[in-house]
C-alpha cells in the first residue's frame, strides 16, 4: 500500500493512501491533521478522508512520542527501577499507573503489604483519577471553545497537586510506590488536609456543572456525536469512561477488585443518552463528572479509615521473582491498565508488556468519526481523552 | 468456566491443534494453539454460549529466545467473567500466525505493534503495517538478538 511516484500523475493527488485499504474516490480528499495541532493534545497526526465537510475515515499515525517504553524495561537492572519508566508512561496521572505496576509485582512475588499502604495507595490512586478527568474535562472545554473551565479545573486540580506534594515531594512524576510500600509516610496533617479538600471539592463540582456540563452550547457540540454502541466498544476493547459512556456497566474495581476497593461502597456512573443518543461525546464527559464524585467517596472514607502503621516494613531487600508471567490490570483514569509481566527467575525483567488503555481506546477513533464533521472530530478525540506518552510510550 | 473445563472443551472440539497446556502451578493457566488455528479457536471461544469470551484484554508477542517467539492472548468474558490465555509459538526465522483482528477489533493494533516489534506476520491481518516505529526502520527492536542499527536517515542512533 505504500504511494510511489508512479501512482501519482504530475499534478494529481496520490490514488491510494496506507491504511485506506481502498482507492481514493474522484470526490474524497485527505486532510492531514496534526502532529501539530491545539486539540491532538500532543504529536498525534490524523489523515482525514473527506468528502466535502464529512468525515469518511480517519487513519491514525502514532509513535512521535515512542520511547521504547518496553526495550527500557528489559534493560534494567531490577524491577525497582521500572517504576519511574512507567510514571511516564501516563503523565497527567502517574500514581495510576505506579499502581498497577506494583500491584502485579507484589502479587508475582506473594507479599502481603500493610494495610496503612493499601490505603494510602487508594487514596492517592483516586486523587490521580481526580486530577486526570480535571485536566481532561478542562482541556476538553479548551477543544470546543469555553475557555474559562480550564481555569477553574486546573485551579483545583492544584489543590491536590499540594497534598502530593507535601508527600513525596514531586508534583507531576512521583516514584512513590515502591515494590511493598511507599517511598514516604504521610505527612501528619495530611488526613485534615484530605478532608478539607473534599469538603472543598464537591461543590466545585456543581459549580461545573453549571458552567460547563449543563451548557447549550456544550451540549449542542456533544450530544448525538461520536456514537460508540456498547457492544462495538467491548470488541474495540474500549475501557474506562469509554466504555463506560456507552452504557456498559464495567469497573475493574468493582468487577475484579484488586487491592482494598472491595471495602468502599461506591457507584459505577454509565452513560444514559441523557442529552442524546448512548455512548455520545457528552455520556463519555459526564461519565468523568460523575466519577470526580464517586473518587471524592472513596477518598473521604479511606482516610477516615486510615491506620497506623509502617509503611516501609514489607519492602523486600532483593526482588527475585520466580520464573512465570502474570497478568494483572488495573482501573486507571482512562481506562483498563494492564501489565504482562515475564520473569527468567534473574533480577531483571524478561519481557514486559503494558496493555496501555489511551492506545486501545484511540483505534476506536475511526469507529466513531465515520460520518461527523470534521470540527466533530475535534470534539470526538477530546472525548477519548487520550494522553499521547501512555499511546506511544 | 474454569480452567480445567475450557481446556478440556478446547481438546474436544479441536483436538490436533491445542499443543500443550499448564493449568496448574502458574498464576495465569493457558494452553499452546497451533499457529494456523489461532483464529478458529479464538472465533469459537468468542461465539459459543458457554465460554462468550467478548473481550481481548491483551495481545503480546514475545521474544521466548531460543529460535522462537510467540504471542500472548488474554481473553476475558465480561458476561461470564472468567479469563483464559491462549498461546501460539512461531519460528523466529518464519513467523506466521493468524490474524484474530476480525474476530476482536482490539487485536488490529496490538498485532501491527507485534508486526513493528517481533516481525510477527499475522496473516488476514487487514493493514499490517509498522505502528510505533518509523514506516523505513529496518529490524525488529524487541527481538532479544537485536542489534541498534548505526545510522537511521544519516542521524547517529546510539547516543
Amino acid at each position: 500500500m505504500e504511494v510511489t511516484l508512479t501512482d501519482v500523475e504530475p499534478g494529481r493527488r496520490p490514488a491510494t493512501i496506507p491504511g485506506l485499504g481502498r482507492p481514493l474516490r474522484a470526490e474524497e480528499m485527505v486532510i492531514s491533521m496534526g502532529p501539530q495541532h491545539p486539540s491532538t493534545h500532543g504529536v498525534l497526526r490524523l489523515e482525514l478522508v473527506v468528502d466535502g465537510e464529512i468525515v469518511v475515515d480517519v487513519i491514525p499515525h502514532i509513535g512521535y512520542l515512542h520511547r521504547c517504553f518496553e526495550k527500557h524495561c528489559e534493560h534494567m537492572s531490577n524491577y525497582q527501577q521500572v517504576i519511574p519508566y512507567a510514571d511516564r508512561m501516563d503523565y497527567v496521572a502517574a500514581m495510576s499507573n505506579e499502581f498497577g505496576y506494583v500491584v502485579a509485582m507484589e502479587k508475582m512475588l506473594k507479599i502481603q503489604v500493610p494495610e496503612r499502604v493499601e490505603y494510602i495507595r487508594v487514596i492517592m490512586a483516586e486523587f490521580s483519577r481526580i486530577i486526570s478527568h480535571l485536566i481532561a474535562i478542562g482541556t476538553y472545554g479548551l477543544d470546543i471553545g469555553a475557555f474559562t473551565p480550564f481555569l477553574y479545573c486546573m485551579r483545583d486540580r492544584e489543590h491536590v497537586l499540594d497534598i502530593i506534594e507535601e508527600t513525596c515531594g514531586a508534583r507531576l512524576l512521583y516514584n512513590y510506590m515502591w515494590i511493598g510500600g511507599l517511598s514516604h509516610d504521610v505527612k501528619p496533617s495530611f488526613q485534615k488536609q484530605v478532608s478539607e479538600f473534599c469538603t472543598y471539592f464537591r461543590p466545585k463540582i456543581k459549580e461545573l456543572n453549571d458552567l460547563l456540563s449543563y451548557n447549550k452550547i456544550f451540549i449542542e457540540r456533544t450530544a448525538n456525536v461520536g456514537v460508540l454502541p456498547g457492544d462495538v466498544a467491548i470488541n474495540y476493547g474500549a475501557s474506562g469512561p469509554v466504555l463506560r459512556g456507552s452504557g456498559v456497566k464495567w469497573d475493574l474495581r468493582k468487577n475484579d477488585p484488586y487491592s482494598i476497593y472491595d471495602r468502599f461502597s461506591f457507584d459505577i456512573p454509565v452513560g444514559q443518552g441523557l442529552k442524546g443518543k448512548v455512548g455520545d461525546c457528552w455520556d463519555r464527559y459526564m461519565v468523568r463528572v460523575h466519577e470526580m464524585e464517586q473518587s471524592t467517596n472513596i477518598i473521604e472514607q479511606a482516610v477516615a479509615q486510615l491506620p497506623e502503621g509502617d509503611v516501609q516494613s514489607a519492602i523486600p531487600k532483593r526482588i527475585r521473582p520466580e520464573a512465570g508471567e502474570i497478568y494483572v490490570r488495573t482501573e486507571t483514569p482512562k481506562g483498563d491498565l494492564g501489565y504482562y509481566i515475564v520473569s527468567d527467575g534473574t533480577a531483571s525483567p524478561f519481557r514486559i508488556k503494558v496493555r496501555p488503555p489511551c492506545f486501545i481506546n484511540l483505534s476506536a477513533l475511526p469507529a466513531m468519526c465515520r460520518g461527523a464533521m470534521i470540527a466533530d472530530v475535534v470534539a470526538i478525540l477530546g472525548s477519548i481523552d487520550i494522553v499521547l506518552g501512555e499511546v506511544d510510550r | 468456566m474454569i480452567a480445567q473445563e475450557l481446556h478440556d472443551l478446547l481438546k474436544t472440539t479441536f483436538g490436533e491443534a491445542i499443543l500443550e497446556a499448564k493449568i496448574d502451578g502458574v498464576f495465569d493457566p493457558f494452553v499452546t494453539v497451533a499457529p494456523d488455528r489461532i483464529a478458529d479457536v479464538a472465533r469459537f471461544l468468542r461465539d459459543d454460549d458457554r465460554t462468550q469470551f467478548d473481550s481481548l484484554m491483551c495481545l503480546s508477542g514475545v521474544d521466548l529466545t531460543k529460535g522462537n517467539l510467540a504471542v500472548v492472548y488474554h481473553l476475558h468474558s465480561t458476561k461470564r467473567n472468567h479469563k483464559f490465555v491462549l498461546k501460539a509459538v512461531v519460528p523466529a526465522a518464519n513467523p506466521r500466525v493468524q490474524s484474530v483482528a476480525s474476530v476482536w477489533r482490539m487485536a488490529d493494533w496490538n498485532e501491527r505493534e507485534a508486526y513493528d516489534m517481533y516481525g510477527i506476520i499475522f496473516d488476514g491481518h487487514p493493514d499490517l503495517r509498522r505502528i510505533l516505529m518509523p514506516d523505513d526502520w529496518e529490524g525488529f527492536p524487541l527481538r532479544k538478538d537485536y542489534q541498534v542499527p548505526e545510522f537511521y536517515n544519516g542521524m547517529k542512533v546510539p547516543y
